[in-house]
């Protein structure tokens, strides 16, 4: 058996007691206190999430924006300096090889954010495309990356409002840090990175701050109570963007991997679409259940803690795919209700008195 | 949450199950140990009342926001009551397993099988073994 990768802040997770469940090739800490205790108070104050088990992949050089340009779905030219972008790594059919955010630190250089899962087979494909002027190199093990998220995040860390997707270097206590207003929960927050060798003590800086220690089971409830995708359950090789809803992320105008084949399955209009549900009856629907009626797959599938039921994601017919519809899903064996919503499934407002 | 406890007075079943037998009828729930694996619970799907349930196979499912288990059942017997309470509210077996958050009561079919159950010790020494 392979030897689990632990990240710079395991020795805080253990002395936190988490629970640590093999992830990605990761030990990782699934919870500390619970999932729900968790979630909540992300939605209502501020959690911190160790997630350097993800990628960081550098492009550097006079041709770097042109490689990613090319490989890329997103238009980089949106973007500048300052800023980040949400984008997707496709392969010739459109498919999804990986979901992404990118950083231009300068204008010839970028920083990859990439799920664990995919670092490698990332950087392998970045570099079977590699140009001269263009290097590609793994910065994963140089870095700590803390996911701070939730309403008081930013004032909890005591960074100036900046927009969405917009990053600076930032010191917390002390720490230096590139803080990006990005995240993968739906609240405002901020990505930190620093120095691998400064992770615990941010960490205990961003915690003694009252951020409270959140795990990847808050995480995932969290990203699918706002519909975002997970790489590997609702997206990956073989699903296009636009079947997935990701359409706004592919600039179809540039020329980039894939563009041919999402073109014409734009023009066509995608044979299935990924519908997100609210479940009907007392059940929760899990990743792999057959949606039986219309025929489709439950890709995500969880309780909502903060509407109190279950909720997930599934691919369902383009035509069965529009919100109000009903769903029917096999429930280990019993046939159960759903209803096709629109994104996202949980809004603040609705709970907001 | 419930401290961590393995009352004496309850028969226990490998697949952390536990049993409060009283004449030809007894009371079923998960253990400590059960809910503590699984974290805060969100789902209990139950059996039917009058359904049979046979020792050693499931008779429902609880689950927590990441995970399913099957409930298996420690005798057997029929359903005579559902614990409507933890349909309603699962998390009540976290706060309180053997007392508020039983799950099922049975009649039983065949008493002699308790002699196959564990004692509160014998189920502690199973559990440090693992």
């Amino acid at each position: 058996m392979q030897t689990l990768l632990r990240t710079p802040l395991h020795d805080r997770h253990i002395a936190l007691g988490a629970r640590l469940v093999p992830f990605a090739g990761w030990e990782m800490p699934v919870q500390y206190e619970g999932v729900i205790a968790e979630h909540r108070a992300v939605r209502s104050d501020c959690g911190v999430f160790d997630v350097s088990h993800m990628g960081e992949l550098q492009v550097e050089g006079p041709r770097a924006r042109e490689l990613l340009q090319s490989l890329l779905s997103n238009d980089l030219d949106r973007i500048g300096p300052g800023k980040a972008q949400y984008t997707l790594l496709t392969n010739e059919r459109g498919g999804i090889l990986d979901d992404l955010i990118v950083y231009e630190l300068s204008p010839a250089r970028f920083l990859l954010i990439v799920n664990a899962a995919n670092t490698v087979s990332d950087l392998a494909w970045l570099t079977d495309h590699q140009l001269p002027g263009a290097d590609v190199s793994d910065r994963s093990a140089e870095y700590a990356l803390l996911a701070v998220q939730g309403p008081r995040a930013i004032e909890r860390l005591g960074l100036a409002p900046a927009r969405p997707f917009t990053w600076d270097t930032a010191e917390i206590d002390g720490i230096e840090v590139l803080a990006a207003r990005t995240g993968y929960t739906g609240e405002d927050g901020v990505e930190l990175l620093s120095q691998a060798e400064d992770g615990e003590q941010l960490w205990d800086r961003v915690v003694a701050r009252g951020a409270k220690p959140s795990g990847l089971g808050a995480r995932d409830t969290l990203r699918l109570e706002v519909c975002f995708p997970l790489h590997g359950n609702d997206i990956g090789p073989d699903t296009d963007a636009i079947s997935a809803g990701l359409g706004w992320t592919c600039a179809l105008d540039k020329d980039f991997t894939g563009a041919a084949a999402l073109r014409r399955i734009k023009e066509e209009g995608p044979a299935r679409r990924l519908a997100p549900f609210v479940m009907q009856e007392k059940a929760i629907a899990r990743q792999g259940m057959a949606i039986t009626d219309p025929p489709g797959e439950v890709t995500s599938g969880s309780h909502s803690p903060m509407l109190d039921v279950g909720i997930g994601m599934g691919y369902v017919p383009a035509a069965d795919a529009a919100p109000g519809t009903t769903i029917t899903i096999d429930v280990r064996g019993r046939e159960r209700a759903a209803r096709i919503v629109d994104k996202p499934i949980y809004k603040r407002e609705q709970l907001d008195p | 949450m419930a401290a961590e406890d393995y009352p004496a007075d309850l028969k226990y079943h490998r697949e952390h199950d536990w049993a409060r037998i009283e004449n030809s009828e007894a009371t079923l729930g998960i253990t400590w140990y059960a809910q503590d694996s699984l974290g805060e619970l969100v789902h209990f799907e139950p059996p039917e009342e009058g359904q049979p349930v046979s020792m050693d196979e499931s008779y429902g499912e609880v689950e927590s926001v990441k995970a399913v288990s099957d409930v298996i059942s420690p005798l057997s017997g029929e359903v005579l009551e559902v614990n409507r309470k933890v349909v309603d509210e699962p998390e009540t077996v976290n706060a309180d397993p053997y007392g508020e958050g039983w799950l099922i009561r049975i009649r039983l079919s065949d008493q002699s099988e308790a002699e196959k159950l564990l004692d509160g010790e014998a189920y502690r020494a199973f559990l440090a073994e693992r």
